[in-house]
């Protein structure tokens, strides 16, 4: 054999490796249009909060009860769209690079993206039953930082380092309560779209 | 020279056994229907490599059933994960040495 050769069989295996232990079809289209619905839910959920003390307004008309709710639709809003918009994005990109968008690693991913995820959804409804509100949007972001910390291991590596900046976003917004929209606004708005550009620019594109 | 060749295992001087092991070594199990679509090999000629490598005792083959359906899973052995370490190895310093 040929030193050409050897060096062809580390190739392969480094790509066998990669194939069957990660999930490579995430869209980064999908993370950009993500970080999209998330600034489009901010400014609307901002709108809802700076008019609701405004005289005349017709925010002004809404409940206080049921402001939560609509703060809380808009939340689950912008989840279900970027779930949705990542499904559709990765099964395209599943489909063209000739590989199953349900297998062994995507499932895996899910499961190691969704334990973080789903302590922090039940943490943070602990968080409104002892009515500590300010602490939500921090924990929603800390705890989906380390979602992408926990998944980053089964897909593309770099969710790492969205998973980690997440976090420290996280951590500082606890210090300036009140602010938390702007906060979840830069973490899952803009850090989506930077995200999903760079994704799109690495990967996506050929 | 001859020693890091020594060190080159003719077990994975093949395409689909070293892939076989390649993917092996980053999965705890994989059933054989993935390790087929992975390497994308016939089922004839990825059961004989399999084989190969079960004999050598570098996989480990487990049976099992999934409800009524018999599920078969393989696993690298101790042995097979120090030989494939060092056939890589082999293969960094032969290709650092030219």
């Amino acid at each position: 054999m040929k030193n050409k050769d050897y060096l062809k069989d580390i190739i392969e295996i480094k790509s066998i490796m990669n194939k069957s232990s990660r999930f490579i079809s995430l869209s980064g289209l999908s993370g950009i249009l993500a970080g999209i619905y998330a600034l489009i839910g901010a400014f609307a959920a901002n709108y809802l909060l700076t008019n609701y003390q405004v005289a005349n307004s017709p925010v002004g008309l809404i409940p206080i009860s049921y402001l939560e709710y609509f703060l809380l639709g808009i939340a689950l809003l912008v989840l279900t769209l970027s779930v949705i918009t990542a499904f559709i994005f990765s099964s395209k990109k599943a489909k063209k690079s000739g590989e199953n968008l349900w297998d062994a690693t995507s499932k895996r991913l899910l499961i190691n993206f969704a334990i973080p995820l789903f302590t922090g959804g039940a943490f943070c409804i602990i968080l409104y039953q002892y009515g500590l509100i300010g602490l939500i949007a921090p924990a929603t972001l800390i705890f989906y930082g380390l979602a992408c910390v926990n998944a980053s291991k089964y897909t593309l590596g770099d969710i790492r380092y969205l998973g980690f900046l997440n976090i420290v976003i996280g951590l500082v917004s606890t210090q300036f309560i009140g602010y938390g929209l702007y906060f979840w606004a830069f973490g899952f708005g803009i850090l989506h779209i930077i995200y999903g550009i760079v994704l799109y620019n690495k990967y996506d594109k050929i | 020279m001859k020693d890091i060749l020594k060190h080159i295992n003719k077990v994975f001087d093949h395409r689909v056994r070293l892939g076989i092991m390649s993917a092996l070594m980053v999965n705890e199990t994989l059933d054989f229907n993935t390790l087929k679509e992975l390497l994308g090999v016939t089922d004839g000629n990825l059961a004989s490599h399999i084989k190969g490598l079960e004999k050598v005792k570098y996989i480990k083959v487990e049976k099992q059933f999934i409800g009524k359906k018999p599920n078969t899973t393989y696993s690298v052995s101790t042995l097979g994960m120090l030989e494939f370490k060092k056939h890589i190895n082999a293969l960094e310093k032969l290709i650092n040495n030219n």
